[in-house]
């Protein structure tokens, strides 16, 4: 049962005036960063994007959100239209996105406090997820006493808060180091085989893409659209020891395979003026 | 503090031994005494009181001013736009010039008082509001939405708590100005406040209780910058290490 169908989506910047961008060798204050994107995700499903830069992944993913407005196509949620953030969805950030004011539990409590949930239940959704993430004894923390690694646990909690039918991850451990990052990919597949949220998770890893999905669905150079889905055969629970099997190996020679040209393409053709990137 | 000692020393001196004129500047413990008959006869707290008083409620109005709309101002630039020249035409001319057109509308009683302390405190609260609100950092904004935060809440929850490190500095100059301004309108146009005491005491050459006065303005000035700064720390204790000074 496809849960997100994502039809025919594209999206065109218009820069601010008097700026400009070279695209194609020529001068233009319009940027297209997706055309022309399909993709159909099913219910539970754990999808990674990956992608070059400027491909327009974490568009796509703000789109998804309702975040964005699409400037053709569209996005359905369960049958129904994306215009606006939708309740269901749960989105975790790269740089975390933690209220800095607020200690680790009021900020999982946040995403229930906007959704009319009492005070007593928050509390107690709040603490559960926090311990689930290994962080009881750091409820009163604020923010910036707190990990990396920590922050992001509690932005994920915090995402997951509501009960979302659909988890949008942007490059969510890009920041962390590398013992961060596996010990958080682990964890995350650990929850999520508790709760099948259906995920879309961005990434710039092939490791990682290939660690966590069901599918992996790699994009072109700019402007977007889906270039391959790869299946990914790989037995669950997964634990870190598959990334050495050969099996492995094999699937990220293939999505390297299919992600070089478009990589190259994206090297020579990002002339984009420093004011806009993304 | 040694310095301070030293300073306290030499006024205590330097009238005794003639280095100063004791009638225009009396020796620091018949300052003290003064103060201390002031303070007896209940004269002294009646004035801080009623000085206090205009200056908080002046501030308090800033307050309920400025905050609010200094957060549509910093969200909504056309809102900015259309009021910026004026915020900027008022925000730079001088509050005592503006005293006589206060008297005028208000009256000489404690209206024009207020006025004036409003005044004096409300374009730090919002300036510093608007600049509070421009710099939350748009991530958490989006983060925000992205869990279907409504628009009010957005500014009870997001854009007000993110802005308080900058609208707490802001209050901290718009208390001071509220009382230097207070004391300046009490010495032009008043029958009560420290102001109105140190200039009546000036006039009729009481000058150990024109120093009083003074000196009790200087304690209240250091005691509310103190509680400001202790209030700055605790307002914003979740950025960690606090940054601002005692100055």
């Amino acid at each position: 049962m496809d849960r997100i169908v994502v039809s025919d989506i594209s999206k065109t910047f218009q820069l601010k005036p008097g700026q400009f961008v070279t695209v194609d060798g020529e001068a233009t204050d319009r940027v297209t960063v997706l055309d022309g994107v399909d993709l159909s995700i099913r219910k539970g499903e754990f999808i990674t994007l990956v992608g070059p830069s400027g491909s327009g992944k974490s568009v796509l993913l703000d789109i998804i959100g309702g975040l964005t407005q699409a400037t053709g196509g569209d996005v359905k949620l369960d049958g129904r239209r994306i215009t606006r953030p939708d309740p269901k969805t749960g989105y975790v950030f790269q740089q975390y996105a933690l209220f800095p004011w607020r200690t680790a539990l009021a900020n999982i409590e946040y995403a229930l406090e906007v959704r009319g949930v009492a005070k007593a239940e928050r509390t107690a959704t709040a603490r559960h997820l926090l311990s689930l993430f290994g962080l009881a004894g750091f409820e009163d923390r604020f923010p910036n006493q707190l990990s990396g690694g920590m922050q992001q646990r509690v932005a994920i909690a915090r995402a997951l808060a509501s009960n979302p039918e659909v988890l949008l991850m942007d490059e969510p451990f890009a920041a962390l180091d590398q013992q961060t990052r596996e010990l958080l990919q682990g964890e995350l597949l650990r929850i999520w085989g508790k709760i099948n949220t259906t995920v879309i998770f961005v990434t710039h890893s092939i490791d990682e893409a290939i660690f966590l999905a069901d599918r992996v669905v790699v994009m072109t150079a700019r402007p977007g659209a889906v270039k391959e889905i790869i299946d990914i055969d790989l037995p669950r629970p997964r634990d870190g020891d598959i990334r050495a099997s050969a099996e492995f190996n094999l699937y990220r020679a293939r999505v390297w395979d299919v992600l070089r040209d478009e990589v190259n393409k994206a090297q020579k053709d990002w002339t984009l003026s420093p004011a806009f990137s993304h | 503090m040694p310095l301070l000692g030293l300073f306290f020393l030499l006024w205590e001196i330097a009238p005794r031994l003639g280095w100063l004129n004791r009638i225009f500047f009396p020796p620091l413990s018949e300052v003290l005494v003064a103060w201390w008959a002031l303070l007896a006869s209940g004269v002294l707290i009646e004035h801080i009181g009623i000085s206090l008083q205009r200056a908080a409620i002046g501030f308090a109005l800033g307050v309920v001013v400025a905050i609010p709309l200094g957060l549509l101002m910093g969200r909504y630039s056309l809102f900015e736009k259309v009021s910026d020249l004026l915020v900027q035409t008022l925000r730079n001319t001088s509050q005592f010039a503006l005293l006589p057109v206060f008297i005028l509308l208000l009256g000489i009683g404690e209206e024009s008082k207020v006025a004036i302390t409003f005044y004096s405190s409300v374009f730090f609260l919002l300036v510093n509001t608007i600049s509070g609100v421009k710099s939350v950092d748009p991530l958490l904004i989006k983060a925000a939405r992205s869990m279907g935060t409504s628009d009010f809440d957005l500014f009870r929850k997001v854009i007000l708590p993110a802005s308080i490190p900058s609208i707490v500095a802001g209050a901290r100059l718009a208390v001071k100005s509220s009382l230097f301004a207070v004391i300046g309108a009490e010495m032009l146009a008043a029958k009560s406040g420290l102001g109105f005491l140190i200039q009546n005491s000036q006039l009729m050459m009481e000058t150990a209780d024109m120093y009083a006065g003074i000196l009790t303005l200087t304690v209240i000035g250091l005691t509310v910058n103190y509680l400001l700064v202790w209030f700055e720390r605790w307002a914003t204790a979740w950025k960690g290490q606090s940054e601002t000074s005692l100055i």
